[in-house]
C-alpha cells in the first residue's frame, strides 16, 4: 500500500459583521492605524465585552452550512497567553463547548464524492497586528482586535494536497454563499494552518505531526503540503522521524522552515469568561436563521442537475459561486437552452475569468447582453465564430452585441444568390482543390471554406456555404 | 453648623430647602480633609478643583429652579479602582501609578447624571486584594475610630473617608467582603448589592464573577441613597441585570414577623478568641426577637467549603484579570529588558506587590493543565452547591443574620504576614459573593471601644428586605 498522508486543517475566517464582536467599533478592513478602537477592544482596565448577536448568528450560519450540531447554550472561555498584539492577556474563545460540534463538507474527487468531517467550529475574537520596522522596533495596530472570527477544525480526513485544495475551494465558496465573510486570503480574512503526518500501515510506522503556518494562498498550502509529505516520507525511509514542531511556509525558499518545537501540549489555562453570561440559542431564532439562509451550494447543485438537466461536473462548476449561478439562471430566462448556455458560460466566459483572474462580479457583460448574443448565434444572425469574436469585444468594451454587430457589419450573409455566385467563382479559381477532394482529401473543403470566409470577413453562413460547396463539386 | 457631620440625606434635604448650598457642603468637607487627611490617609487623589466646579454647577441648577438628581451636592469618594475620565486611577498599585483613564466607569457617569460631586479617589489594598488596605502602594489608611488599627479592606479608604466625615458617602468594590468588612471596622454601613445590580463597566476587575460595586454611608439611609444613585441596568455590562435598580420606602420598615435564618455552620466555624463579639451578636439576635422577628437556625452544609472555594475561584480570575497589565500598552514598564519575555517578567515583578503576586501565582496554579480539574473546576461545582444551599434557605426565610467579621479591627502589621489568618477573616462575607446575593453590614455595638458589625444577607435582588430590616434595626437601637 505504501504511505498514507493525514492532513487536518484549521481555518480562521473573519466574519464581516457590522461591528466588532464585543464592542461597538466598526468592523472594517484597513483604515488609519488604531482608529477603530475603544476601551473594550484595547483591553483598558474595567472595560467589559458584550456579545454581538450578529457575530453569533454568522457563526450559526456556518454551522448550519457545514451540517454541524449547534450548541443550545453558548459559553465562552478565556485563553490565557501573553503576546503584544493581545490586549487583555487572554483571547476570548471557546474551549470545551464550541458553538458548533461536528459537521462535514463533501468534495468532488476523481473517484467521486468524498466526505471531509469537521471536528468543530467555534467563535472567538481576532487579535491586533504587529508591524516590524527596519530599525528593529515593533509597532502595534489594534484595529483588528475584536474582529469576530470562526475557527473551523477538520478531522484528519484529507489525504493529499489536491484534496486539501478542493476542500479549501469548496469551503471558501460555501462561506461566500452564506454571506458571512469575503474570505480573502490576501487580506487575511481567511487563514489556514495545516497539520500533517504520514503513516505506513504495513511497516507500522508513522511520522510525528507537523503544524505549518503562514500560508498566504491556497497555492502555498498545496505546495507546503507536498513539501511536507515528501519530507516526512524521506525521514521515515531513512529510519528517522519528524519532530513535533511548528513550521512556516517560506515563499522565497519554496520550502517550510522551522518556527518552534512543541514541548508537550501548550497550556492556555482556559477559564470561564464570566463577563459574558451563557446565551441560550432559542429554537425560534435558530429556525429563523435557517429560513433566511440562502440556498447552499450542494442544494443548488442538485437543483441545477434536475432543473437544467446538467451533468455532475457542469452543475458543480456553475454553482461554484452564488454570483456565477445567478448569472447562469438570469441568462437562462432568455435563452431557455441549458446545454447551449452551459457551453458558452463554461467555455468562453469562465476561460476569460481565469485569464483575467477575476470574479464573475467584475465582468462587464450583463446576463441580458450575453443572452442576446447567444440568441443571435442560435438564430443564425451571426455565425458561431463571429459570436465568439463579438463576445471578446463585449468583454473589452462592455457594449451590447447588437451595437458591436451593427458597428462592424457582422450580420451573417445568408443570401443564397450572393453566396452561390461566390462559391462558383472560388471553385473556378481552385481546380486543384476540387481534384484533391475527389481524391479523398477532405481537407480541401476546409481550404475552400476559408477562402470564402476570407472574402466575406467571416460573415458567410458556414452551413449554407458547406452545403453549396459539396453540391457544386459533385456537379463538376 | 458643621455640615460635614450631617448625614448625606440631611445635607440633601437642606440643599433642596436652600438652607445650604452645594458649594458650602463641599467646603465643609474640604475643611475636614485639610484637618484629618494627614492622619487618616483615606485618599490617593483629592480632586478639589473639579469638585468645586461641579458644586458650582449644581448651585446654578438650583438657582435656575431645575430638578436635581438623587445625589445632588453630595461629596462622594470613589475607590481608586473605579475609572474616572482624565483623573488618575491607580488601583493603589505601582503598576498604574500614573494611569489616566480615557473613559468613565458607568457608576461615575451615573453619579454625574445624579448631580453628585466626585471629591476624590480613595485608598485600597492593591487591586482590591487584601482585608486591611495595608497592601496599597500609597501607604496605610488609618481607622478613624482608632488610629492604631486598620480600617479594614480592601475598600479601607472609602470606609475611612465616610467615617471621618471627609465625604458624605462613597463607593467601594466588594469581591469577598471588601465593602462590608471595612464598614464593620469603621463603624459605618456598607452594602454589597446583588451581582448584576450595579454596573461593573469601568471598574478594574479583581474576580469578575464575584465583584460588585458597594456603597458606604454613615447610616442605612445614606448607603441606600448611594445605591439608588448608581444602580440600574447597563448595556455595557453583559452581567448587568434588567432587575437592577432600587426604589422602595424605608419609613414603614419593621422587624415584626421578619423570618430570620441563623446558619448553624457559623456557630461551629467561629475563629477562637471572639467571646465578646459573640456576646454582642447574641444580644442583637435577642433584640430582633423582642421586636417580633422569627429566628430559626438553619443548616447550609456547604458553607464549610466556602473559603477554599472562594480563594480558588477568586485567585484564578485574578490571574487572568491582571494579565492585561503587561507593560506593553499602558502602566508600568521596566527599563531592565532586552527580550519580550523580560519585558513582561520584569515589568510585572517590579510593579506588583507581594499580595498581588501571591494571588496571581495561586490562580495560575489553579488554572494550569493537570490541576484545573481538581481545583478550578471542582470549585465551580462547590460554588453551585453553596448557591443551592442559600436558595433553599431563602425559600422560607427573609434574611440571614451573621457577624460581618469574626475578629475586631486589628493593629497594623499584625496579620498581614500570615495570609491564611487574613483569609480566614473573610469567613462570613465570601459565601455571599459566591452565591451572588446581596448583603449589608451595619454597626451593632462595640468591643474594647472598637466597632462590631452585623451582616444581613438577602436573596438575589431582595435589597429591599435587607435594607428595610437594617433601617428598622437602626431605628430601634437609636
Ligand atoms: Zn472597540
Amino acid at each position: 500500500m505504501g504511505y498514507k498522508t493525514l492532513i487536518g486543517l484549521e481555518i480562521h475566517v473573519e466574519l464581516m459583521t457590522k461591528k466588532k464582536i464585543f464592542c461597538n467599533c466598526k468592523n472594517e478592513f484597513g483604515g488609519e492605524v488604531n482608529t477603530h478602537v475603544c476601551p473594550v477592544c484595547l483591553g483598558l482596565p474595567g472595560a467589559l465585552p458584550v456579545m454581538d448577536k450578529e457575530a453569533l448568528e454568522f457563526g450559526i450560519r456556518a454551522g448550519i452550512a457545514f451540517n454541524s450540531e449547534i450548541e443550545k447554550e453558548v459559553r465562552t472561555d478565556r485563553k490565557n497567553y501573553f503576546y503584544p498584539d493581545l490586549t487583555k492577556g487572554y483571547q476570548i474563545s471557546q474551549a470545551d463547548l464550541p458553538l458548533c460540534k461536528g459537521g462535514h463538507l463533501d468534495i468532488e474527487i476523481e473517484d467521486g464524492v468524498k466526505r471531509i468531517n469537521l471536528e468543530r467550529i467555534h467563535i472567538e475574537e481576532d487579535t491586533g497586528k504587529q508591524l516590524h520596522t527596519e530599525d528593529g522596533t515593533s509597532l502595534l495596530d489594534f484595529n483588528r482586535c475584536g474582529v469576530p472570527l470562526i475557527e473551523i477544525v477538520t478531522k484528519p480526513d484529507i489525504n493529499s494536497a489536491e484534496e486539501a485544495r478542493l476542500f479549501l475551494e469548496k469551503l471558501r465558496s460555501t462561506i461566500k454563499y452564506i454571506g458571512i465573510s469575503d474570505v480573502r486570503m490576501e487580506e487575511g480574512s481567511l487563514r489556514c494552518d495545516v497539520n500533517i503526518n504520514v503513516i505506513h500501515d504495513e511497516k507500522k510506522i508513522k511520522s510525528r505531526i507537523t503544524e505549518v503556518k503562514n500560508l498566504n494562498s491556497f497555492r502555498s498550502a498545496v505546495k507546503a503540503i507536498e513539501y511536507e509529505e515528501k519530507r516526512h516520507k524521506e525521514l521515515l525511509e531513512k529510519g528517522e522521524n519528524t519532530d513535533n514542531e511548528t513550521r512556516r511556509w517560506d515563499e522565497n525558499l519554496n520550502e517550510t522552515v522551522i518556527m518552534r518545537r512543541k514541548f508537550g501540549a501548550s497550556d492556555y489555562r482556559f477559564a470561564n469568561e464570566g463577563d459574558l453570561p451563557a446565551i441560550k440559542i432559542e429554537d425560534t431564532w435558530l429556525h429563523e436563521i435557517k429560513e433566511n439562509l440562502p440556498e447552499l451550494p450542494h442544494e443548488k447543485k442538485v437543483r441545477f442537475m434536475v432543473e437544467y438537466s446538467l451533468g455532475h461536473y457542469e452543475a458543480d462548476v456553475l454553482t461554484g459561486s452564488r454570483e456565477l449561478a445567478a448569472f447562469f439562471e438570469e441568462i437562462y430566462k432568455h435563452v431557455n437552452d441549458s446545454k447551449l448556455l452551459s457551453n458558452w458560460v463554461m467555455g468562453d466566459v469562465l476561460r476569460r475569468l481565469k485569464e483575467e483572474d477575476m470574479e464573475i462580479e467584475a465582468l462587464h457583460v450583463s446576463p441580458k447582453d450575453l443572452a442576446d448574443l447567444i440568441l443571435m448565434v442560435k438564430d443564425g444572425k451571426i455565425n458561431n465564430n463571429t459570436g465568439k469574436k463579438v463576445l471578446r469585444d463585449m468583454f473589452e468594451s462592455g457594449k451590447s452585441p447588437e451595437i458591436i454587430v451593427k458597428e462592424q457589419g457582422l450580420i451573417q450573409i445568408s443570401d443564397e444568390g450572393a453566396l452561390e455566385e461566390m462559391v462558383e467563382r472560388i471553385l473556378d479559381a481552385n481546380p486543384q482543390s476540387i481534384e484533391d477532394y475527389k481524391n479523398g482529401k477532405d481537407r480541401a473543403i476546409g481550404f475552400l471554406m476559408g477562402q470564402i470566409m476570407k472574402e466575406t470577413k467571416g460573415k458567410a453562413n458556414p452551413q449554407m456555404v458547406n452545403k453549396m460547396l459539396l453540391d457544386k463539386i459533385s456537379l463538376r | 453648623m458643621d455640615i460635614a457631620k450631617l448625614k448625606a440625606w440631611e445635607m440633601r434635604e437642606k440643599l433642596l430647602k436652600k438652607e445650604i448650598s452645594s458649594t458650602e457642603i463641599l467646603k465643609s468637607h474640604l475643611e475636614v480633609i485639610d484637618s484629618v487627611e494627614m492622619d487618616i490617609n483615606a485618599f490617593i487623589t483629592v480632586d478639589r478643583e473639579n469638585a468645586m466646579e461641579t458644586a458650582k454647577l449644581v448651585d446654578e441648577k438650583i438657582a435656575r429652579g431645575e430638578s436635581l438628581g438623587v445625589l445632588a451636592g453630595l461629596p462622594i469618594g470613589l475607590k481608586d479602582n473605579i475609572m474616572t475620565k482624565d483623573l488618575r486611577t491607580t488601583c493603589a498599585s505601582k503598576m498604574l501609578e500614573n494611569f489616566i483613564p480615557p473613559f468613565d466607569a458607568t457608576v461615575v457617569r451615573n453619579i454625574r447624571r445624579e448631580d453628585g460631586i466626585i471629591l476624590g479617589k480613595t485608598n485600597l489594598d492593591e487591586f482590591a486584594m487584601g482585608g486591611s488596605t495595608e497592601t496599597s502602594y500609597f501607604g496605610n489608611t488609618k481607622n478613624p475610630k482608632n488610629l492604631e488599627v486598620v480600617p479594614g479592606g480592601s475598600s479601607g479608604g472609602s470606609a475611612a473617608a465616610v467615617a471621618a466625615n471627609e465625604v458624605a458617602i462613597s463607593l467601594g468594590s466588594d469581591t469577598g467582603g471588601s465593602v462590608r468588612q471595612p464598614a464593620s471596622y469603621c463603624g459605618i454601613v456598607g452594602i454589597k448589592p446583588t451581582y448584576g445590580m450595579v454596573s461593573r463597566y469601568g471598574v478594574m476587575p479583581m474576580s469578575n464573577s464575584l465583584d460588585q460595586v458597594g456603597q458606604f454611608g454613615r447610616d442605612v439611609r445614606d448607603a441606600y441613597l448611594m445605591l439608588k444613585g448608581v444602580s440600574g441596568f447597563d448595556p455595557l455590562d453583559g452581567t448587568s441585570s434588567h432587575k437592577s435598580g432600587v426604589n422602595f420606602e424605608l419609613e414603614n420598615a419593621s422587624l415584626k414577623g421578619l423570618k430570620i435564618a441563623l446558619p448553624i455552620e457559623y456557630r461551629d466555624l467561629r475563629v477562637t478568641g471572639d467571646e465578646k463579639i459573640r456576646e454582642v451578636f447574641d444580644n442583637t439576635v435577642k433584640l430582633f426577637e423582642r421586636e417580633g422577628a422569627i429566628i430559626q437556625y438553619v443548616s447550609l452544609p456547604h458553607l464549610k467549603y466556602a473559603l477554599e472555594t472562594y480563594y480558588i475561584i477568586s485567585t484564578a480570575e485574578v490571574s487572568t484579570n491582571l494579565s492585561r497589565l503587561d507593560g506593553i500598552r499602558y502602566g508600568y514598564r521596566t527599563e531592565n529588558y532586552e527580550t519580550l519575555d523580560e519585558l513582561y517578567t520584569m515589568s510585572r515583578t517590579e510593579a506588583f506587590g507581594e499580595e498581588a503576586k501571591r494571588r496571581i501565582m495561586m490562580g495560575t496554579y489553579a488554572l494550569s493543565a493537570g490541576y484545573q480539574d481538581e481545583h478550578y473546576k471542582k470549585a465551580l461545582k462547590v460554588r453551585t452547591l453553596i448557591k443551592n444551599d442559600y436558595d433553599k434557605t431563602f425559600e422560607d426565610h427573609d434574611v440571614i443574620l451573621s457577624l460581618t467579621s469574626p475578629i475586631l479591627p486589628f493593629p497594623f502589621d499584625s496579620i498581614i504576614n500570615s495570609p491564611v489568618d487574613m483569609y480566614k477573616a473573610d469567613l462570613y462575607t465570601v459565601p455571599v459573593n459566591l452565591a451572588g446575593l446581596c448583603a449589608m453590614s451595619l454597626p451593632m455595638g462595640e468591643v474594647d471601644g472598637l466597632p462590631v458589625g452585623m451582616q444581613i444577607t438577602g436573596n438575589r435582588f431582595q435589597e429591599s428586605k435587607i435594607i428595610r430590616a437594617g433601617y428598622a434595626f437602626e431605628k430601634v437601637v437609636k
